[in-house]
């Protein structure tokens, strides 16, 4: 999209330099893009700003607000347990639900993509789930968990096995939050599956003519081939691990014993339920660093994993096997 | 892959996803006395259809349904109408920082919603909004970043000579938006239309920090208030959660081919 972008803006000065200059004067594009300047300022700006101010404050939601430097992040680090509690809680969770959350979506769509028929039908079952909302999604969930009556136990029972009390304890409840969570893949599956129609047919003929087998033509051929979408599934998995709050507010409370207390929720509770703005503000500016932390180191570790096809072009020379390993730059 | 594995797998894996939407459903069938059984049975012996007609007495969900189909009808059109003039702003014109302020667009979609949270709520409250539907809807006259992306990279698809030739016959901007283009642009309004509709109607966060009163509930808030309220079983619960889920899996059958293909272009979902 970056890319396609200056090309358009030339043919635009092109053709349209004299003309704007004669009839509008210039400011018809500032008025046709002002609701979204004004949005932008009042809504995502505005509200940026104001929360960096306000988590230097004890701010209050009635009462006196007082100046207090660094006070919030100070005592975030040094005098709050559950901070530290929440945080590690929403890092267990993504480091259990991104690497799964990429594995399950990436084979169904592997599956969905061998051109079987019917598979509409089934694109269609794995994402339904991903179309109700997320009370929805978390009502249908506490009932299959239920300990006593649910489905979930039923089925194991058949196989001899007792279920635990799913969301009532405090080994399985997180473990449980991450199952829900992937029932919701949807989106994710539909991105791969994109990606996968993208990769050419002849670089699977041309691994297989080579003797390469269905494992090694997944590693050689659509890992590499995959790797953008992969990275762009890997960014959006991680961002959704930290903003997880609808299941963790509706299926558990955040219990049992803190156990699915997101930073999240830590965040809400904060803001919400105690009333301490700046230093709920606070709080989200740390998830906000740490994100985009995450986020930089993964761009920054996929020069080495990452394979774009264009630089292949660029090198021709580079077209062997090794190439495709992404060792391209 | 051998061509029955694969299928062995795609029906194993279809149970898998089905299987939970299905006890859902006959969970709302049941009647009470087959409700809390172990072994439990996934096909109710009679089925209760009643059941969605009293879960829906024991709350005021008609009003809740009412205040879900304003919020989303009003912030759908905020949308279409937003983020058309603003895309056309971008993709048809040549001004002075277009391409910087087309970056920041594209930025915005980076941040985290629980950092702006705070002072949106702020600001809410001083104008008195909190307790209203205004802040589901206002803001999305305002346009959303996604969707301004969306439409521009749709409208740069369509050939410039038709703006020309309108504007030769004396359309101003304006008219060569709403002559022109707007009618060609019908897949993409309808792609954004639906992500809109529905994230906009499953929607719980909002509606859960800006809205306190029973009277101004949504059917997602309204849902999430019955778990746990006194005398309020689980094929209610069940019942409710299939009604409100009817709506978007509709729009999801009759929008799939729209939905599907724009997923699959941008990767996001609304």
């Amino acid at each position: 999209m970056a890319q396609s972008y200056p090309q358009t803006a030339g043919n635009n000065a092109a053709s349209f330099k004299p003309r704007r200059k004669r009839r509008w004067g210039g400011a018809a594009p500032y008025l046709f893009i002002f609701p979204w300047i004004f949005g932008f300022l009042v809504f995502t700006l505005g509200p940026l700003l104001f929360s960096l101010i306000i988590s230097f404050y004890d701010w209050p939601i009635v009462g006196q607000v007082r100046f207090i430097g660094l006070g919030n992040y100070v005592s975030m680090f040094t005098d709050d347990p559950l901070f530290w509690k929440s945080f590690g809680v929403t890092l267990k969770f993504a480091a259990l639900f991104v690497p799964l959350n990429i594995a399950v979506a990436l084979g169904l769509a592997i599956l969905l993509n061998q051109s079987t028929r019917g598979s509409a039908i089934f694109r269609t079952a794995f994402y339904l789930p991903s179309v109700i909302s997320g009370v929805a999604l978390a009502m249908i969930w506490s009932w299959v968990y239920s300990g006593d009556y649910g489905i979930l136990n039923y089925i194991l029972s058949i196989f001899g096995v007792q279920g635990p009390d799913w969301l009532n304890d405090t080994q399985w409840s997180l473990v449980a939050m991450v199952v829900a969570s992937l029932w919701g893949q949807g989106s994710m599956m539909l991105v791969f599956l994109a990606g996968l129609k993208g990769i050419p047919k002849d670089l699977y003929e041309s691994a297989s003519i080579d003797g390469a087998g269905t494992i090694r033509q997944f590693f050689s051929v659509t890992v590499p081939m995959l790797s953008p979408t992969i990275l762009f599934n890997l960014i959006t998995s991680i961002i959704a691990a930290f903003q997880q709050l609808t299941l963790a507010l509706l299926l558990t409370g955040g219990g049992p014993m803190k156990a699915t207390y997101f930073y999240a929720m830590y965040m809400y509770e904060n803001a919400f339920k105690y009333y301490k703005m700046g230093y709920s503000a606070a709080n989200a500016w740390f998830m906000f660093l740490i994100v985009l932390t995450l986020t930089f180191l993964v761009f920054k570790s996929s020069e080495a994993w990452v394979f774009y096809e264009g630089e292949m072009k660029r090198k021709p020379q580079k077209k062997s096997k090794s190439g495709g390993k992404g060792k391209s730059a | 892959m051998k061509r029955s594995v694969v299928y062995a797998l795609l029906i194993f894996c279809s149970l898998l996803f089905a299987a939970p939407l299905f006890w859902a459903v006959t969970t709302a069938l049941k009647s009470q006395s087959e409700l809390y059984l172990f072994p439990p049975k996934w096909i109710p012996s009679v089925w209760k259809f009643s059941n969605f007609a009293d879960a829906w007495t024991i709350q005021p969900f008609n009003l809740f349904l009412k205040n879900t189909v304003i919020v989303t009808l009003l912030s759908t059109l905020g949308q279409l109408v937003s983020c058309t003039l603003v895309a056309y702003g971008f993709a048809r014109f040549e001004f002075k920082g277009r391409n910087t302020l087309f970056l920041v667009v594209l930025a915005t979609m980076m941040i985290p919603w629980e950092v702006t949270m705070i002072p949106q709520y702020m600001e809410f409250n001083y104008l008195g909004w909190i307790n209203t539907l205004k802040p589901l809807i206002v803001p999305s006259w305002f346009g959303s970043a996604y969707f301004i992306f969306l439409l521009r990279q749709f409208i740069l698809t369509l050939p410039r000579e038709l703006d020309e030739a309108a504007t030769i016959d004396g359309a101003s901007k304006l008219g060569v938006l709403v002559r022109i283009i707007v009618p060609l642009m019908g897949p993409s309004l309808i792609l954004v239309s639906v992500f809109q509709v529905m994230s906009c109607w499953n929607d719980y966060l909002g509606p859960l920090i800006f809205l306190n009163d029973q009277s101004k509930y949504t059917l997602t808030l309204g849902l999430s208030q019955f778990k746990g309220m006194f005398g309020v079983d689980m094929q209610s619960i069940m019942a409710i959660t299939c009604l409100i889920s009817i709506p978007p899996l509709a729009v999801f059958f009759f929008a799939q081919r729209y939905i599907v293909g724009g997923i699959a272009t941008t990767g996001i979902k609304g």
